[in-house]
C-alpha cells in the first residue's frame, strides 16, 4: 500500500476556510468595522479612563454637587469671590482688600482679635482654594495678608447629587457593565453549548428529558429567579453574575442542539464514528466546533442582553453597589434626577446606547459573514 | 386539533407541577422570613404568627398544605400586604396587567410589522435604514430611560398627558404605559418583520403572483406577508413573557396597580404565597402563549399538521 496524496513534492494550493472567508466579509461591512472601533474604544476608555482622570470615582468634591457639563474650569471667574468671602466670614475675618493674581488670590484681612495662623485651614478645607499662606502680619498680628491658589478642576460631564466627577464614574462603571456581560455571557455559553451538543448528539431518551428541563426552566418567570440568585448570593457581583448567566444559558442550548442534529448525520461525523472515536471525542473534535458560527452571533447578542438586565437589577435597587456603580445605575440615578441635572442621564446613555449598538451591529454583521446561504 | 390542544394542556401540568415546587423550595431556602423586621417581634406573637401561617409545621407539610390548596385554586393569604388573600390582589391586579400588555402587544404588532414591510420593500435605501437605526436604537435604550424622558416631555412640559396613575383605565392615561412598553417590541417586530419579508419577497409564489398581474396589495398583504409573519408569530410567546416582566418597571414609575409590582415586593418581603401566586400565573401564560402561537403557526403554514 503507499501513502496516498500530502507528500507529493508541491505544497497545495491554500485552501480558504469558512472563517477566512466571514473574516473578509466582515471587514467589508463598514457599519460592523465601525461598530468594532467604537466598542475597542469604550473598552479602552473604560480600562485606562479612571487610571488618567484626574478626579477619583468615589471623591465628593461639597463645593460641586451637580454643577453642569463643562469644558471649562470650575470654579468659574464670578464664584471665586463670592466662595471665598463666606469662606472668610466663617473664620471670622474681615476683609479689606481683595485682588485676584492669575490663578492666585491675594486678600488683606483684618480681625478685632489677633489672627490665629490656622485661619488658612478654612481656605484649604474647600474644594476651590488649595496652598493657603498667611504673610506680612502686622505687629499687633491684628492684620495679614492672606494668599491662596485657586485650584482648577474640570468637570467634563459635570457631577452627581453627591459632588462626585461623572465622567471617572461613567468609565468606572463601563468597567463594571462590561466585565458583568462577558462573565455572563461567556457562562451562558459554555453552559448552553455543552448541554445543547451533548442533548442533541445522545439523542432519543436522554435528548427528550435534557429538552424538558429546558422546557420548566423556560416557563419559570426569570425576573423571579434573578432575585432569588441576588438574595443567596448577596451584592457578590461577579457571583451573581455567574448565576445570571447560568440562567441565560437556555436558548444557547436550543440552538445549539438543533445544529448538533443536523451535524451528526455528517459523513464526517460517521466516519469518526466508524474509526472507533469516543462519544466525548467527536462531541469535541467536530459537533461544537461547528456549531460555533451561531453561537459567536448569539453571544454578540447576549452581551447586550446581560448588560441590560444589569442595569433593570439595578433600576429595582439589587445592582451594584455604592461607591461601585454601572452605566444601568448611573442611568437610573440620572432618570430620577432628569429635570434638574440632565447630563447625569446623557452621558452614561450614550456610553451604553453606543455600546449595545455597537455589539448589535457586530452580531448582525457576523450573521451575514457566517451564513453561507448569501455567497 | 382537540385532541391535540387537550393533550398540550394536560402536559402542562407536570410543567406547572415542577415549576410550583422548584419555586417553592427555592424561596423557603433563601435566608430571612416573612415576619423579620427590623425590630424583631417578640417571641410569642412570632410563635402565634408561625402558628397561624403554619409556618411551624415541617417544610415538607407545608409544601404538602400548598399543593392541596393550589389544586382548589386558593392561593392563601398574603404574607404581607395582611388581610389581603392573594386570589382578592390578583383579581385586582391581573386585568389591569392584561389589558396593559395586551394592548402594548398590539401596538407592537401592528406598527412593528407596518414597519417592517416598509423597510423590506424599501431595501437598502434611506427609509430602510432610517427605521432599522430606530428598531435598534429601541432595542438598546432601557424602558426606564424612555419611561422619564416622555414623562418630562409630554407630561410634564407639554401638559398633554397625565404623568401616572391608572384612573380606571382611562385612555389618556393608558398613553405613556403602552407606548414605553410597547417601544422594545415594535424594534424586535420590525427588525423580525423586514429580515423575513425580503425572504418572502424573493420567492417564487409571490413572482408567480407578480407575473399574474395582482395588485400590489393582494401580492404583499395576503401572499408575501402570510409566510413572512410566521418568525413573528414564534416570537409571540417570549413576547408576551417580556411583556409582563417588562411591566415591572412601567407599573413601578408610573404607579399602575398592576400585577408586575408583586414580583419585586413579594420575593424582597418572602411574601412566600404572593410570590408562588405570581410564579405560577406567570408560567400558566407563557405555557399559554406558547399553546396559542403553535396553534396560529398551523393556521398560517398549512404545512404543518397537529392531527
Amino acid at each position: 500500500m503507499t501513502p496516498t496524496s500530502l507528500e507529493t513534492g508541491k505544497t497545495p494550493a491554500k485552501g480558504r476556510s469558512l472563517w477566512d472567508d466571514a473574516r473578509d466579509r466582515l471587514l467589508a461591512n463598514r457599519a460592523a468595522v465601525a461598530s468594532m472601533i467604537v466598542l475597542s474604544a469604550i473598552t479602552l476608555i473604560s480600562i485606562l479612563g479612571p487610571m488618567l482622570s484626574p478626579h477619583s470615582f468615589d471623591k465628593v468634591y461639597r463645593g460641586y454637587v451637580k454643577v453642569p457639563a463643562s469644558l471649562s474650569a470650575y470654579p468659574k471667574p464670578d464664584e471665586i469671590e463670592p466662595a471665598f468671602r463666606t469662606l472668610l466670614k466663617r473664620a471670622r475675618v474681615t476683609i479689606v482688600d481683595y485682588a485676584r493674581e492669575g490663578d492666585e488670590v491675594v486678600v488683606d484681612i483684618t480681625s478685632k482679635r489677633e489672627i490665629d495662623p490656622r485661619t488658612v485651614r478654612y481656605v484649604d478645607r474647600s474644594d476651590m482654594f488649595e496652598n493657603a499662606v498667611l504673610e506680612g502680619f502686622a505687629a499687633d498680628k491684628k492684620s495679614a495678608v492672606l494668599r491662596a491658589d485657586i485650584n482648577f478642576v474640570h468637570f467634563y460631564f459635570g457631577t452627581d447629587a453627591n459632588g462626585r466627577d461623572m465622567m471617572t464614574r461613567t468609565f468606572i462603571a463601563g468597567r463594571v457593565s462590561l466585565t458583568i456581560g462577558l462573565l455572563a455571557t461567556v457562562v451562558a455559553i459554555t453552559i448552553g453549548v455543552i448541554y445543547g451538543a451533548t442533548s442533541g448528539y445522545l439523542g432519543g431518551r436522554i435528548d427528550q428529558m435534557m429538552m424538558r428541563v429546558v422546557d420548566v426552566l423556560y416557563s419559570l418567570p426569570f425576573i423571579f429567579f434573578v432575585i432569588m440568585l441576588v438574595v443567596f448570593f448577596g451584592r457578590n457581583f461577579i457571583l451573581m453574575f455567574i448565576a445570571v448567566g447560568a440562567v441565560e444559558w437556555l436558548d444557547m442550548a436550543r440552538i445549539v442542539r438543533g445544529q448538533t442534529l443536523t451535524i451528526k448525520r455528517q459523513e464526517y461525523v460517521q466516519a469518526a464514528e466508524a474509526m472507533g472515536v469516543s462519544d466525548g471525542g467527536i462531541l469535541k473534535r467536530h459537533i461544537i466546533p461547528n456549531t460555533l458560527g451561531p453561537v459567536v452571533v448569539y453571544m454578540t447578542l447576549l452581551v447586550p442582553k446581560v448588560i441590560l438586565l444589569e442595569s433593570f437589577l439595578s433600576f429595582l435597587g439589587l445592582g451594584v453597589q455604592e461607591p461601585m456603580t454601572s452605566w444601568g445605575v448611573l442611568i437610573s440615578e440620572g432618570a430620577r434626577n432628569l429635570q434638574g441635572a440632565p447630563w447625569m442621564l446623557i452621558f452614561p446613555s450614550i456610553f451604553l446606547t453606543s455600546t449595545l449598538f455597537a455589539l448589535n451591529f457586530i452580531g448582525d454583521g457576523l450573521r451575514d459573514a457566517l451564513d453561507p446561504k448569501d455567497r | 386539533m382537540h385532541r391535540y390542544v387537550l393533550g398540550r394542556l394536560l402536559g402542562a401540568i407536570p410543567t406547572l407541577f415542577l415549576i410550583v415546587t422548584i419555586s417553592f423550595f427555592l424561596i423557603r431556602i433563601a435566608p430571612g422570613g416573612p415576619f423579620d423586621l427590623e425590630r424583631p417581634l417578640e417571641a410569642k406573637v412570632m410563635e402565634n404568627l408561625n402558628r397561624i401561617y403554619h409556618l411551624d409545621q415541617p417544610l415538607w407539610n407545608q409544601y404538602l398544605l400548598y399543593l392541596k390548596s393550589i389544586a382548589a385554586l386558593d392561593f392563601g393569604p398574603s404574607f404581607y400586604f395582611r388581610d389581603f388573600t392573594i386570589n382578592e390582589l390578583f383579581a385586582q391586579s391581573l386585568p389591569i396587567s392584561i389589558q396593559l400588555g395586551l394592548t402594548a402587544l398590539c401596538v407592537a404588532l401592528f406598527i412593528g410589522g407596518v414597519l417592517g414591510i416598509i423597510a423590506a420593500l424599501r431595501q437598502n435605501q434611506a427609509t430602510d435604514y432610517t427605521v432599522m437605526t430606530a428598531a435598534t436604537l429601541g432595542v438598546t435604550i432601557p424602558n426606564f430611560v424612555i419611561a422619564p424622558i416622555l414623562t418630562l416631555t409630554l407630561g410634564v412640559w407639554l401638559g398633554w398627558l397625565p404623568v401616572g396613575g391608572w384612573n380606571g383605565g382611562a385612555f389618556l392615561n393608558v398613553i405613556l404605559p403602552v407606548v414605553t412598553l410597547a417601544l422594545p417590541q415594535v424594534a424586535v417586530v420590525a427588525r423580525l418583520t423586514r429580515g423575513s419579508m425580503i425572504e418572502a419577497l424573493r420567492s417564487n409564489h409571490v413572482r408567480t403572483a407578480r407575473a399574474y398581474g395582482l395588485t400590489n396589495y393582494m401580492v404583499i398583504v395576503v401572499h408575501a406577508l402570510r409566510g413572512a409573519v410566521l418568525p413573528v408569530v414564534s416570537y409571540l410567546g417570549p413576547a408576551a413573557a417580556a411583556l409582563l416582566t417588562g411591566s415591572v418597571v412601567v407599573e413601578t414609575i408610573f404607579g399602575i396597580p398592576g400585577i408586575g409590582r408583586y414580583f419585586v415586593q413579594g420575593a424582597l418581603n418572602r411574601d412566600y404565597t404572593l410570590v408562588m401566586g405570581t410564579v405560577v400565573v406567570v408560567a400558566c401564560f407563557v405555557i399559554l402563549f406558547n399553546l396559542i402561537v403553535d396553534l396560529l403557526y398551523a393556521l398560517l403554514d398549512p404545512r404543518v399538521r397537529y392531527d
